[in-house]
């Protein structure tokens, strides 16, 4: 319940006992793919069985973005739906935060964070609260 | 192998039935294309029937149901918006198969009003609007904004692609929307995803559309007088790129289908005199301007600003209105687009018609990902 400890919004969050959370990833050891979450294929190079567990970093850029303004019922909008590549690799998907949402002051490539916080208070069916990441101007 | 002709091809006009069932709708069509084609339902050898809403529910079987048991086999296929191409390959290919001489294909989608797509569904909690947008123009939207910071391509230019595309739907009886929009209007619309605002976005409408696929032998006996060639019927998936699970990349799956395309036709893009690409959104259009090779790369907006891709300009595009105004009945896509095609090739396309079109090309793209692209020629 609500004093538990919050759980991850995707298995690819992980929440250390006694450190920092972090993002994980699954490089290919064979052509250097990164994927996020587990897996045992590598669709680029279709090695099998040869993946490497790596913690991703917490740095990156800002390649694309949309601003949106109509969600579903219920969503506050508006909101930055960006797309960061992370340093070293691996790509991810989510929302730029601490910065207006306005064309005229997102950068493309402009360094970014990523930073975790509370899944903007949603909460599961069994009352359960979840970590979420999200990405601020560094 | 036998070449493959169209010989009968018809589309409903698009709009909002919400008391007619799916096949009852597709049935509509399909009467329609076998009509144009002169044959019955008893000539038909095989059915492939796209459709996505009701991928588990029979469509083709309920669209005899409605209009011959003749028992002839019959397919159903889902592949989202490329479902009704996909569905006409599959027609094709029984054909070029040496398995069949005529085949009919359906598309056919009823399609509620509202947001398409979503972010990540699974357990715990919802995602949408926590870890960015999966809502389609949101994913068109960052499409396109990608084009916007590799060549400096505006929201203006980008509506631009809308207000040509109602524009001409001005002249498609069968559109769902026969409206001008001036670029103000178009740019002040609601933003529902920027760049993308609400007439930028395409329109979810209900339809069918369908087409008679026939072998050589049999459109001579026929009489090749209406019939259409198709010159090519390529298919991709998403190859393999950098960001594509996490962003899908429409663009890498519709340049390997182009190329395939261009090479069984055995042209290349200056030989095609109109075409039919997958507006979903205005984003979306600009990318495929350069994706099927029809200017390079960079020099899509130049295509819109100088007026190329417009009706009367050097390679007309989505003359029909595009999906942006007639309209996106998912599964009846596919065939609709090639109903434009052919009726332009035919000349019958009265105040759009693309004056001395010979070569035309149609593209879909389903998100997931699948393009099919399909080049077809005027035989007389």
């Amino acid at each position: 319940m609500s004093e538990s400890k919050p759980l991850p919004v995707v298995d690819y969050l992980k929440i250390p006992e006694n450190s920092e959370p972090y993002l994980e990833g699954y490089r290919c050891k064979k052509c250097g793919a990164t994927y996020l979450g587990e897996r045992n294929v590598c669709s680029k190079c279709f090695a099998r069985d040869n993946m490497e567990v790596i913690k991703l970093s917490d740095k990156g850029t800002l390649h694309s973005y949309a601003v949106v303004y109509r969600s579903f019922p219920g969503i506050d909008v508006p909101y930055i739906s960006a797309i960061v590549d992370l340093e070293g690799g691996g790509t991810i998907k989510g929302n730029l935060v601490n910065i207006d949402p306005d064309p005229d002051k997102i950068k493309f490539n402009m360094p970014v964070k990523v930073i975790y916080g509370d899944a903007l208070g949603r909460k599961d069916k069994e009352g359960n609260s979840y970590l979420s990441y999200f990405f601020e101007p560094a | 192998m036998s070449d493959v002709y169209v010989m009968g091809v018809d589309m409903i006009k698009f709009g909002r039935f919400p008391d007619r069932s799916v096949p009852n709708i597709g049935a509509e069509a399909a009467l329609m294309a076998l009509d144009d084609a002169g044959l019955g339902i008893q000539d038909m050898q095989a059915l492939y029937c796209g459709n996505l809403g009701q991928a588990n529910a029979m469509v083709g079987q309920r669209i005899l149901q409605e209009i011959g048991q003749t028992g002839m086999p019959v397919v159903n296929v889902a592949n989202a918006c490329a479902t009704g191409a996909t569905a006409f390959r599959e027609a094709w290919m029984s054909i070029k198969a040496g398995m069949y001489d005529v085949v009919l294909a359906v598309g056919v989608e009823q399609m509620g009003k509202g947001l398409l797509g979503g972010a990540g569904g699974g357990d715990g909690i919802p995602k949408e609007g926590l870890l960015g947008s999966g809502t389609m123009p949101c994913v068109f939207a960052e499409a396109g904004m990608e084009h916007a910071k590799e060549h400096g391509t505006t929201f203006e230019q980008f509506a631009k692609i809308s207000v040509k595309n109602h524009h001409h739907s001005t002249m498609n009886p069968k559109a769902m929307y026969q409206i001008e929009t001036p670029l103000d209007e178009v740019m002040n619309a609601e933003m529902i995803s920027y760049p993308n605002t609400k007439l930028m976005c395409s329109v979810n409408v209900d339809g069918s559309a369908a087409a008679v696929l026939v072998s050589e032998k049999k459109a001579k006996e026929l009489g090749m007088a209406r019939a259409v060639k198709v010159r090519a019927s390529a298919m991709a998936s998403d190859p393999y790129t950098d960001r594509d699970l996490v962003m899908p990349d429409v663009n890498a799956c519709t340049r390997l289908a182009a190329k395939d395309a261009y090479e069984q036709a055995g042209i290349g893009p200056e030989d095609v005199n109109l075409v039919e690409l997958h507006d979903c959104f205005a984003t979306a259009e600009m990318l495929h301007y350069e994706n099927l090779g029809l200017c390079k790369d960079g020099e899509a907006g130049k295509m819109i600003d100088e007026g190329h891709v417009n009706l009367g300009g050097k390679v007309p595009v989505n003359v029909s209105g595009g999906l942006l105004s007639k309209g996106h009945p998912l599964g009846a896509t596919g065939i609709a687009n090639i109903y434009e095609i052919c009726t332009h090739l035919r000349g019958e396309a009265g105040k759009r018609q693309v004056e001395g079109a010979r070569i035309g090309m149609t593209h879909v793209i389903g998100l997931g990902t699948a393009c099919g692209i399909h080049i077809l020629e005027k035989t007389s």
